[in-house]
């Protein structure tokens, strides 16, 4: 599948990786390294219309949703959005999404590589519940595009009279933008300020060249940014990422995600965690800095000091920005915690590593 | 514009061999670094270890990707470029130049003659393209 932009992707430099079935830009000619820079000094595009999006209307919706999704959704401010998980009965997830609250409906933005099976899980729920609740995959009729770094507002802002910068961490509003009626989310993955905006398939293309011809008339440095920067970016201030730090086995408990799990009410998945966390997980999430020099990455195994296994790396890399070889890792919980020194094994040869304080990177917005 | 250095001789695996001296200096191609992307990581052997002609020597780390690198020719590692340690991204910036990656003595001179000239490579990458 590709998206409306992948014509100009194409004829703008992407190398194209296929991705959840999409053929999408992994980095442009300049290279992920320069994208992943560019968004922390300045901005950065992104498409991300290969997200999924789903509408929920009707009277009982915020039920229904605050039932399936594990963040309190009930208590969910219109014109805000929340983070959340869907899990199974037994705790486990399925995936991590992300909620906006409109005065008429509600818009679930969830992974390209869970979207069909996202759709099936909800539309059984759905059908489990009474109540008046319409569910519509989006998909296809909304594009999704990120305008992430420290000067992403300044191009937002330039474009919308002022609108989006009116719009608080979190929030979300339909606003006219460059423009084009689209909805704009104070939100990003990406450890920076900056919105997502989603405007109809066929006016997203117009959106994302308004944004570089302001940003070039107005002297803004903006580039277009691929999956590789958006992993890096997302890696450093500790967002999870669903195939890597979330898997069918992990619940939040494993996940350290429990504060997106709203337990004053039911949920899907609620009881279980709870058990869960309270028999305490056999592994946890941990994020490690190599001590010897070598590159971590996804499905190396974790020794400890007497080279037996204790876990696995579930995303590594050089983290561009904290200049340092890094990894997240299952482990069991006596060796997650931070200062403890562990091994990986890098193709055979043994490298320490050491569990440090998360995240990596924090995200300026959060000394707001 | 892709290049090809014309005073080297390249292998399928898209390494580079020059002769200099008695030495041959080796590194990998401006397509092979184009193609990896951006490099983050290059593990080296050490001086004194020996390698036949094909045999992995190192890996080369991209943001995405760990490739091992051949040797184009048989030889001793004699010395190994450590400005790599810090600076990774030299064999994407200079990948002819700065960003070498090994000299070797070379246990039999003949090997350079079968390895493909800059024409030979030229076309041999052409038929490589999707």
């Amino acid at each position: 599948m590709q998206t409306p932009l992948f014509t100009w992707h194409r004829s703008h430099g992407a190398k194209i990786v296929p991705f959840a079935g999409w053929d999408m830009p992994l980095h442009y000619h300049t290279g992920a390294l320069s994208e992943h820079h560019l968004v922390r000094r300045a901005a950065g595009l992104f498409d991300i219309s290969h997200m999924g999006r789903l509408e929920f209307r009707g009277a009982d919706a915020a039920g229904a949703l605050d039932y399936l999704v594990t963040s309190d959704i009930l208590g969910l401010s219109e014109g805000l959005s929340a983070y959340g998980l869907l899990c199974r009965e037994d705790g486990t997830t399925i995936d991590d999404v992300f909620v906006y609250r409109f005065p008429d409906r509600f818009l679930v933005v969830v992974n390209a590589a869970n979207r069909d099976r996202d759709v099936v899980w909800m539309r059984d729920k759905l059908a489990d519940l009474d109540g008046d609740t319409q569910f519509a995959d989006r998909s296809d009729e909304l594009s999704m595009i990120a305008l992430q770094g420290p000067d992403a507002l300044r191009i937002a802002d330039g474009l919308s009279d002022g609108a989006a910068g009116r719009i608080p961490r979190f929030g979300c509003k339909i606003i006219s933008i460059g423009g084009i009626s689209a909805i704009c989310g104070r939100t990003g993955y990406t450890g920076e300020d900056g919105v997502e905006l989603f405007p109809e398939a066929g006016d997203v293309e117009p959106l994302w060249n308004a944004c570089f011809e302001y940003a070039e008339k107005n002297s803004v440095e903006l580039g277009p940014c691929g999956l590789a920067a958006r992993d890096s970016l997302r890696f450093e201030p500790g967002f999870h990422l669903y195939g890597h730090e979330l898997t069918n086995d992990t619940t939040p408990v494993e996940a350290r995600l429990k504060w997106a799990c709203h337990f004053d009410r039911s949920f899907i998945g609620r009881d279980a965690i709870l058990a869960r966390s309270e028999e305490g997980p056999k592994r946890r999430l941990a994020t490690v800095v190599m001590e010897d020099r070598a590159v971590p990455r996804e499905g190396y195994r974790v020794l400890d000091g007497q080279g037996q296994p204790v876990g696995e790396v579930v995303s590594g890399m050089y983290a561009p920005t904290a200049d340092c070889y890094a990894a997240n890792i299952y482990v069991e919980p006596g060796l997650s915690k931070v200062g403890s020194t562990v091994v990986i094994d890098v193709r055979g040869r043994e490298k320490r590593a050491k569990v440090i304080k998360r995240p990596l990177y924090t995200p300026r917005y959060k000394g707001e | 514009m892709m290049k090809f250095d014309e005073t080297v001789q390249y292998a399928k695996s898209h390494e580079w061999a020059r002769q200099e001296g008695d030495l041959i200096v080796v590194g990998i191609s401006d397509y092979a670094q184009d193609s990896l992307g951006d490099v983050v990581f290059v593990e080296l052997p050490e001086v004194g270890d020996s390698f036949e002609q094909g045999a992995a020597f190192g890996v080369v780390e991209s943001v995405k990707a760990a490739s091992d690198v051949y040797a184009p020719v048989s030889g001793e590692v004699v010395e190994v470029n450590e400005a790599l340690g810090d600076n990774p991204g030299m064999v994407n910036e200079d990948p002819f130049g700065s960003g070498w990656l090994l000299k070797l003595k070379p246990t039999d001179a003949s090997q350079m003659s079968a390895l493909m000239d800059s024409d030979d490579y030229t076309t041999y990458t052409e038929g490589l393209e999707d």
